[in-house]
């Protein structure tokens, strides 16, 4: 069992992804530390395209993560629903 | 504890970088073109030889045969540095995006001639590897050339190349299924009419010469094929047959184009001013190159023009050598 | 014509065809000769076509979104500069770590752009040259956007305006410079196990992300966004070190103790190059965030431990000096501190001992280090800079061939002792400041011999200005090399205690305050 995460800096379009993460994958631990917010989670996370979008109201690509991003770990898989982050093989 | 800082007047120190103010006359206000640009590569106490080319050292201005003696005379008319790069290429991209938008939403391709249309595809998903080609020559000239003053906008040359080859495979992928970009490369690689111009790009691969590089490729194959293509056929030939939708899928290349030639003609123009000596080598490569060009380019224009093609590609390179003239090379 | 309904291609799809599609194997000139450098490092790459892309950002997106954040980036760098926001800073103790930041990051990001730029010409598939070019032209983007950041500091306090010539030139900044250096003129494929699968996965995070939160916390609102809205650019370029890992392992079997000596070798490198980072995390913030050590526990521990866990099925091992490393994290800032301390004439950034608070918070991060051997020595110091004999060694160190850091770390197992080993090489003695740099010496020795080390270029008189005369009665050569390094003595060196950034820094926020 290995940890992967993803870290975004805190703002406003942030929020969003944050909450759809955290819901998306029981288990992941939000880390705080000034402006930037670190999400752990063992082994697996995924970041959906259609969570975000219903907290957004509004389309979303999810390579619009890329603009608040600061870091991740793992292998990536992303397609246009979903974006994942695993050391699972 | 919130303290209004702005309303303190000081008086700063100084107004930049000591090796900036080396290169403007003095300590005065810089440019956030100049700060981020001047001066700003390594010129010397490298460590190590380069195990893939121990002859030079890392940064080395004998790479190419051209000699300047100040290597920051290559300067960018539009002051870029990655921000206001970026920034506008992000603005033409919004376009762009409008543009395709607008061309589907229509429907505009059905009212596309059938001729044109198939015209559209043979003359311009090929293109899309020329212009990969000429994204890899801009990425040899940023990584070999001497001084950032060239090798910065080289490298957004490189990258805008990349987006010119995707926003030609959207155009194939909008007006047709992806099978069309497979059949373009067939061509590419089989088709009589496309084999000059391959040769073409496939030698300047190899040339080490980085300057030469830049002459071959930002000055003659696209001061010639971009007026050509995208201006002669795509805006005028197309257009003229009720098919400016392409014109409108193709409108990035025209406005870069015109952006780009004026970034191409201050650095030739900057070389040639140095010394005759770089004047002769510029003028040597660009009469050889240029001469190859057109003769690439004439099948091209051959099978889309007719007999129109030997006198519009005329009309081109003679607009192409009275700008060469202008930039004092001696065709 | 009717109108095709036609099927939306996926991601994976339309990126195919955008990119991967654009090559073509060329027949007018050879691809060995198109390609010149893919083969001598002995790394066999079979079918380029099963790279695997990191993030398949196409030019348009990228315009888009790199658009998105420059216009953010360079809105909180015009507010900073017209609201003086260098005053809202905790104290002006802090303006060092930016210093260090430009004279010793902000060149390697630029020879990272070039580095990228060479390798995005060379791999013989579109794939990894397109992720490549990507981050050369990133990489100019970190470097710029530092540069545009940090120039409103230089406009107000010393010790930034000649950057790029230290870069080159002075001592401690050899040890980034020729990092760099190193990994650039190696071939392409070492170049990517170095930045981009050792600097960029495994350690990169250990610079941005403690530091950055470090300088939020520290109110510089102008660096953390450069900070963070680089790092950003950074999950691409990770991202990309682990695909080209994975690409060379699956290639060929025999790529993997290649591939393995170039993480053990860039590991280490990378380690030593971050020693500076941990000086500027546990000694230049006045607030601090976390310290070197619990950056090292999250970030190389946790992270690498994962990373490596999962690099097993390849038959790669953790870095051979993993475990040395380790160990380092509890001595790695203090001995270093020290030693900046020390050289405090010599620098181009300002050095003091911390303030008793300070100590105690260094005591309580490091239970097992520092009372027992650094605050003993630290007290010292500080108790004679009060009396007026403030310690400036004027002694040349002897620097490690390899790393080119004086020779200050101790011995694995015993803080008491310096470690020093040595190599012969055609006649000459080489030394180092551990096992893990000798060895990458004694493995390619005819590359080390070449280093530019500051020291033996100041005893070979190489750094002093034209027409001075070392014979010459009364020569103060440390007052030469100073001037040949074009740093203003009393300005940008010697101790913050007294300096001009300390006495202009308060005078302007104490005229803030009675403003407000």
């Amino acid at each position: 069992m290995s940890n992967v995460f993803i870290a975004f800096q805190v703002n406003e379009d942030t929020r969003p992804i944050i909450e759809a993460i955290l819901e998306d994958n029981p288990g992941a631990v939000a880390n705080e530390s000034p402006a930037m917010v670190k999400i752990d989670a063992k082994d697996r996370l995924v970041v959906k395209r259609e969570s975000i979008e219903s907290r957004l109201g509004r389309r979303f690509d999810l390579q619009e993560i890329h603009v608040n991003l600061i870091s991740l770990t793992g292998h990536i898989d992303e397609d246009d629903d979903q974006f994942t982050l695993s050391w699972n093989h | 504890m919130t303290i209004d800082l702005k309303t303190v007047s000081i008086k700063p120190l100084r107004s930049t970088f000591t090796h900036v103010a080396a290169h403007i006359g003095g300590d005065k206000p810089a440019s956030r073109y100049q700060e981020a640009t001047l001066g700003v590569q390594s010129t010397g106490n490298y460590h190590y030889r380069p195990t893939w080319d121990p002859d030079h050292q890392i940064f080395d201005a004998t790479r190419t045969a051209i000699r300047m003696k100040d290597w920051y005379a290559f300067k960018d008319p539009r002051q870029f540095y990655y921000g206001n790069w970026t920034m506008t290429r992000a603005r033409q991209q919004d376009t762009m995006e409008a543009n395709f938008e607008f061309v589907e939403s229509r429907g505009l391709l059905s009212f596309l001639p059938e001729d044109v249309r198939r015209d559209a595809l043979d003359l311009l998903l090929p293109l899309r590897h020329v212009a990969a080609g000429a994204n890899m020559n801009n990425s040899s000239i940023c990584a070999y050339g001497y001084g950032t003053g060239i090798t910065a906008p080289c490298m957004f040359q490189a990258m805008d190349q990349l987006g010119i080859a995707q926003y030609l495979t959207r155009l194939g992928l909008l007006i047709a299924d992806p099978d069309v970009l497979d059949e373009a490369k067939e061509s590419w690689l089989k088709d009589a009419q496309w084999q000059e111009l391959r040769r073409y790009v496939e030698d300047t691969f190899v040339l080490q010469d980085w300057f030469e590089l830049f002459v071959a490729q930002n000055l003659v194959l696209d001061g010639l094929l971009f007026p050509l293509v995208y201006g002669d056929i795509v805006d005028g030939d197309f257009a003229a047959r009720n098919g400016s939708a392409v014109a409108m899928l193709t409108a990035f290349m025209t406005e870069w184009s015109d952006e780009t030639s004026k970034w191409v003609d201050a650095q030739v123009k900057a070389a040639v001013a140095d010394s005759p000596e770089n004047k002769a080598l510029v003028s040597g490569w660009t009469n050889a190159w240029r001469d190859r060009a057109t003769a690439a380019l004439i099948p091209l224009a051959g099978r889309i023009l007719g007999n129109k093609a030997q006198a519009t590609t005329d009309e081109v390179t003679a607009q192409f050598n009275s700008r060469c003239a202008k930039l004092g090379l001696a065709l | 014509m009717d109108m095709q309904v036609k099927k939306k291609l996926g991601l994976k799809e339309r990126y195919a065809h955008m990119t991967r599609g654009l090559d073509w194997e060329t027949s007018y000139q050879p691809m060995d000769k198109v390609f010149p450098y893919v083969k001598y490092e002995g790394i066999k790459i079979h079918d380029w076509d099963k790279w695997e892309d990191p993030f398949r950002l196409t030019m348009d997106a990228y315009w888009k979104y790199q658009g998105e954040k420059e216009k953010k980036l360079y809105a909180i760098i015009d507010a900073f500069a017209q609201n003086n926001g260098h005053l809202g800073v905790t104290d002006a103790r802090y303006i060092n770590a930016l210093k260090l930041f430009i004279q010793g990051v902000s060149p390697l990001e630029y020879m990272a752009h070039r580095g990228f730029a060479h390798v995005g010409r060379q791999f013989a598939g579109i794939g990894p040259r397109v992720a490549c070019q990507m981050q050369a032209v990133d990489e100019l983007r970190h470097a710029q956007t530092q540069i545009h950041t940090i120039s409103n500091y230089n406009k107000y306090y010393n010790g930034f305006h000649n950057w790029r010539h230290w870069h080159d030139n002075v001592w401690y900044l050899s040890v980034p410079k020729s990092f760099f250096d190193d990994a650039m003129t190696a071939g392409p494929f070492e170049f990517m196990v170095a930045i981009g699968f050792s600097f960029e996965y495994v350690l990169t995070n250990l610079l941005f992300v403690p530091f950055m939160s470090g300088a939020a916390y520290n109110s510089d609102m102008s660096t953390v966004t450069f900070g963070f809205s680089a790092q950003s650019d950074e999950a691409r370029h990770m991202t990309l070190g682990l695909e080209v890992i994975k690409f060379m392992l699956e290639q060929d079997p025999d790529n993997v103790p290649i591939v393995q000596r170039w993480i053990d070798k860039w590991f280490w490198r990378g380690t030593r190059v971050l020693s500076l980072v941990a000086t500027m995390m546990d000694y230049m913030l006045p607030k601090r965030v976390m310290s070197w050590k619990e950056a090292w526990e999250i970030y190389a521990e946790q992270n690498g431990g994962a990373l490596f866990n999962d690099l097993a099925r390849y038959g790669i091992r953790p870095p051979k000096a993993f475990a040395d490393a380790c160990e380092a994290k509890d001595h790695l800032s203090h001995q270093l501190w020290g030693t900046l301390y020390n050289y405090g004439a010599a620098t181009a950034i300002h050095t003091w001992m911390p303030g008793t608070e300070e100590m105690d918070w260094l005591s309580a991060k490091y239970p097992e280090s520092f009372d027992k051997y650094y605050r003993p020595r630290f007290e010292f110091w500080a108790e004679e800079a009060k009396k007026g004999n403030r310690f400036y060694n004027k002694t040349l160190p002897m620097l490690c061939t390899t790393c080119q850091i004086p020779l200050l770390f101790t011995e694995p197992g015993d803080p008491t002792k310096i470690c020093y080993r040595e190599s012969d090489y055609n006649g000459d003695k080489y030394h180092f400041c551990s096992d893990h740099c000798k060895e990458i010496f004694d493995h390619e020795p005819e590359k080390y011999v070449q280093s530019w080390l500051p020291v033996h270029q100041i005893y070979q008189g190489h750094c002093f200005k034209p027409g001075t005369d070392p014979t010459a009665e009364g020569f103060d050569p440390l007052a030469a090399v100073i001037e040949y390094y074009g740093m203003n003595f009393g300005r940008d060196n010697l101790d913050f205690e007294g300096s001009e950034d300390q006495k202009n820094f308060e005078t302007w926020r104490g005229e803030a305050t009675r403003n407000a």
